[in-house]
């Protein structure tokens, strides 16, 4: 193989490998655990690679002074770009030391063998391991990234090789500390963040005397509407935290549209309007044309910890900080951009904490950590946010629109397809729009207001537009996204960004066009689907479904969605959906194909995840907010799916070893939506193009 | 609201082992836990009881340790996550989760094993129905629900054989 482009970024294999004397290897990565079981497929390649145990490796948590920059963990990026420069490196260091062992064993090269962690020759008696000629290979020279790399075959899938154990998990099972607010370092302090009220409100004043007075209270911090405080324990840091909160007088200003018409504010403007595609022209005369408007609200990460930071100073100015961020390298830049340092004297570790789903608050905790940490050099602090602030602070996944119209041919088939995406930005990771993006830089006295989210370049897979060109080869496309120039909430990326919205439409849009000319879904999905890997999803799992059997009448009905994520992995999904006084998920089916896989269990349980994470959002998610205030600030407000919502999910896997592994973390969401969609249709007879598909939503559809 | 005064002194045993607490006697049981006691296992997720990640058996009964004042504990019996187990090492359902790989992020995990053992305890054999009820108060955001389901399940047939 070729040099992965982390790789050419991150030469020297120092970096990546430590060589121990008890025959253990450290494996560095810039990617983090974030509950998608990424330390464990590290594992494995870097097991096979180096032909040794799984149990001899050791998976190092990313470190920004001592692992490889890989940039953020996002993007269903992990597999496909942290997984190929383990496999390089390890089989690039493996040669090196195949090399030194030729030499010992006085034979070339090509006459070792490596098995079981264990160098040999043909005919030659003695046996070297890596511990024994760690010290003779240089791993400070860089690697050659021009260089081709012979790796080794790995396993098919389906066998136990693919199925080691997560190793992570025994701790989390028994409950050892493995969680950032698990964390107790020496001296460890307790930092809580007062946050305004609203995201527009100001402080106007605040007298702090009587809780600096507070046994156990060390400082209290108020910087412009940044107020905040340390204490020498927990319990009395959310006490004297909260009696801050009721000393404190913020104004407020109402700056948030209405929540019943998101459609007026994300069309309302002013936008920035660019192209996504403009291709081609109608092959045969448009004799129909159909139309529909889709859309969902503002959505949360609603992770089950609220986030966390914890920072600590050093007397000479060096600050260490510990973060569950999804990028601690773009955090460190963040961080000393904020607080006009030398990058090298910031350095982030990552500590694992409850599952991201994007660009959560992980980065603005560990800022506030920074904030109040610099109040007592020497002394770590630990922020921990309140379930309010997560709910109503961390940025959310953006609301977004989606008109579609379609012109179809005499035949019924769409020879024109023209889409209009309406939406704020989907990512503001800190570092971007030339901003630090961190919560409490801006409210910071001074401090400037965090510029409008933007969305990540159509190369880096795009924002509000990824996945609005559809996967059927319509002839002609012209499809056009419009992004709000200023925003009222605060939005950032969260799971497959704009894909899931676009899938959705797309995918229900393709369901209300194929009974428009009375054709069967997955016949007319067929018909204008070129790809052979979609094709392949699709007709698998039309069969392991039983699609052609699937009931017609009743309060049950089955819906299909189908969508490529980012130009890799497909997923289709089939639904049913039951819908007598409430909506009921019955049963998921998916068929998944994401290339060669790695980890089997762990593509089956990404996939599940993201379906039911998926299924939660279509039937029950929406930030509430009044003129002021996001009113959704708990799990009653903002409720999530519960166990006994859950339906069976069965996830079937399409091994592709002759492809690219790819992500599958992001593929399920979409595709899920679209099939509830048009499940919930299929049960109920007429259309909800809305989510989240509530009972009231259908009740609306129904009366209108 | 008066300061939190440590004048009080509490008495509770945490996983077979009797404690005393000096200790403010509005703090949270799972303050106590994780930071008197060095249990970290119980988790904070929302403050206010409506989450399950910081569950904890009570005289046997699963309740939210993160509004249970430390006075309401005073003289009970408190089983954490690390408890479940007892010496014997792993309670059947926590080794059925290892077998199930029944989670993502594990945050929300300790909870469902609290809800899980309390259920086995009261009904070893328990119907899925039976399963899905009791893990109705815990959370979980990663999607992890029907494994966990299988899970219980698993222990529970396990515990059936000789």
């Amino acid at each position: 193989m070729k040099a992965p482009r982390h790789v050419v970024d991150n030469p020297a294999p120092r970096r990546w490998l430590a060589f121990h004397p008890d025959g253990t290897v450290t494996v560095r990565t810039g990617k983090v655990e974030l509950g998608q079981g990424i330390l464990t497929a590290i594992q494995i390649i870097a097991a096979a690679e180096l032909d040794v145990a799984p149990s001899a490796v050791r998976i190092a948590a990313a470190d920004t002074a001592l692992g490889p920059d890989e940039g953020p963990t996002a993007g269903s990026m992990s597999v496909a770009d942290a997984g190929s420069a383990v496999r390089f490196v390890c089989a690039a260091v493996r040669a090196r030391f195949v090399a030194v062992a030729a030499s010992e064993l006085s034979v070339a090269p090509d006459g070792v063998t490596v098995t079981d962690a264990t160098f040999a020759a043909p005919g030659v008696g003695r046996r070297l391991t890596y511990a024994e000629l760690a010290d003779r290979v240089d791993l400070d020279r860089s690697l050659d990234t021009d260089a081709e790399v012979a790796t080794r075959a790995t396993a098919a899938a389906g066998s136990a090789d693919l199925m080691p154990a997560r190793l992570d998990l025994p701790d989390k099972v028994t409950g050892r500390p493995r969680y950032l607010t698990d964390l107790r370092p020496a001296g460890l302090l307790w930092g809580r963040v007062v946050r305004p009220p609203s995201p527009a409100a100001a402080l106007e004043r605040v007298d702090p005397v009587e809780v600096e007075a507070m046994h156990g209270v060390v400082t209290v911090v108020c910087d412009g509407s940044f107020l905040g405080l340390v204490a020498a324990d927990e319990r009395t840091a959310d006490v004297a935290a909260e009696r801050l909160g009721g000393l404190a007088v913020w104004r407020e200003l109402p700056t948030l549209p209405d929540e019943d018409d998101l459609a007026g504010y994300l069309r309302g403007g002013p936008s920035t309007t660019f192209v996504v595609d403009e291709t081609g022209e109608p092959a045969a005369a448009v004799e129909r044309r159909l139309s529909a408007t889709y859309s969902r609200p503002f959505l949360a990460h609603a992770s089950m910890a609220p986030s966390c930071g914890v920072a600590r100073w050093s007397s000479d100015g060096e600050l260490h900080v510990w973060s569950h961020s999804q990028n601690i390298f773009g955090l460190r830049a963040a961080v000393a951009q904020a607080l006009a340092m030398d990058p090298q004297r910031v350095s982030v570790e990552h500590v694992e904490h409850a599952g991201a789903y994007g660009h959560n608050g992980a980065d603005d905790a560990a800022f506030d950590a920074a904030l109040l940490a610099r109040t007592v050099p020497g002394r770590p602090v630990q922020v921990r946010w309140s379930r309010r602030d997560e709910l109503s602070w961390a940025p959310f996944g953006s609301a977004q629109l989606v008109d579609l119209s379609a012109g179809l041919d005499a035949d019924g088939r769409v020879v024109s397809w023209e889409a209009d995406i309406w939406s704020q930005g989907h990512t503001s990771r800190p570092g971007y729009a030339g901003s630090p993006g961190l919560l409490a830089a801006a409210h910071l006295e001074g401090g400037d207001p965090l510029p409008p989210p933007v969305d990540p370049p159509p190369e880096r897979g795009a924002g509000s537009a990824r996945g609005a060109v559809p996967d059927y080869a319509f002839p002609a496309r012209r499809i056009h996204g419009h992004r709000l120039d200023q925003v009222a909430l605060r939005t950032s990326s969260l799971r497959s960004l704009g894909a899931f919205t676009n899938a959705f439409a797309i995918e229900c849009f393709m369901d209300e066009l194929a009974q428009a000319v009375g054709a069967d879904p997955v016949e007319y999905r067929l018909a204008h689907l070129d790809d052979e890997r979609g094709r392949a999803v699709l007709t698998a799992l039309a069969d392991r479904s039983g699609w052609a059997g699937r009931p017609r009448d009743g309060d049950v009905g089955w819906g299909i969605g189908l969508s490529q994520y980012k130009k890799g992995g497909w997923c289709g999904v089939v639904a049913e959906v039951e819908a007598v006084a409430d909506v009921r998920l019955r049963r998921l089916v998916l068929v998944a194909e994401v290339g060669r896989v790695v980890h089997l269990d762990g593509v089956r349980n990404q996939v599940e995840g993201g379906a039911v994470q998926s299924a939660s959002w279509t039937l029950k998610e929406r930030v509430r907010f009044d003129t002021c205030r996001v009113t959704s600030v708990d799990w009653e407000t903002y409720p999530i799916l519960r166990f006994s919502e859950v339906p069976p999910v069965e996830v079937h896997v399409l091994d592709r070893p002759d492809l690219p592994s790819v992500g599958a973390g992001e593929i399920a969401q979409g595709p899920t939506a679209a099939a509830i969609a048009n499940g919930l249709a299929a049960a109920v007879g007429v259309r909800v193009r809305d989510l989240p598909l509530t009972a009231e939503a259908v009740v609306r559809a129904l009366e209108s | 609201m008066s300061d939190p005064v440590e004048d009080e002194v509490f008495v509770l045993t945490v996983n077979g082992t009797l404690h005393e607490v000096a200790c403010d006697r509005d703090a949270s049981l799972l303050h106590v836990l994780r930071n008197r006691l060095g249990l970290a296992g119980s988790r904070f997720g929302c403050g206010v009881g409506l989450c399950g990640a910081c569950f904890v058996l009570i005289d046997g009964h699963p309740t939210p340790s993160c509004d249970t004042p430390i006075w309401s504990a005073h003289g009970h019996s408190v089983v954490t996550v690390e408890g479940l187990g007892g010496a014997a090492g792993l309670h059947p359902v926590q080794q059925a989760f290892l077998d199930e790989q029944a989670a993502q992020c594990g945050y929300c995990v300790s909870g469902v094993l609290i809800s899980a053992a309390a259920l086995l305890a009261d009904r070893p054999q328990p119907t899925e129905a039976d399963v899905v009820a009791a893990l109705d108060r815990n959370l979980c955001r990663c999607g992890v629900q029907r494994r966990m389901v299988r899970a219980v399940l698993r222990a529970a047939d396990e515990s059936r054989r000789p």
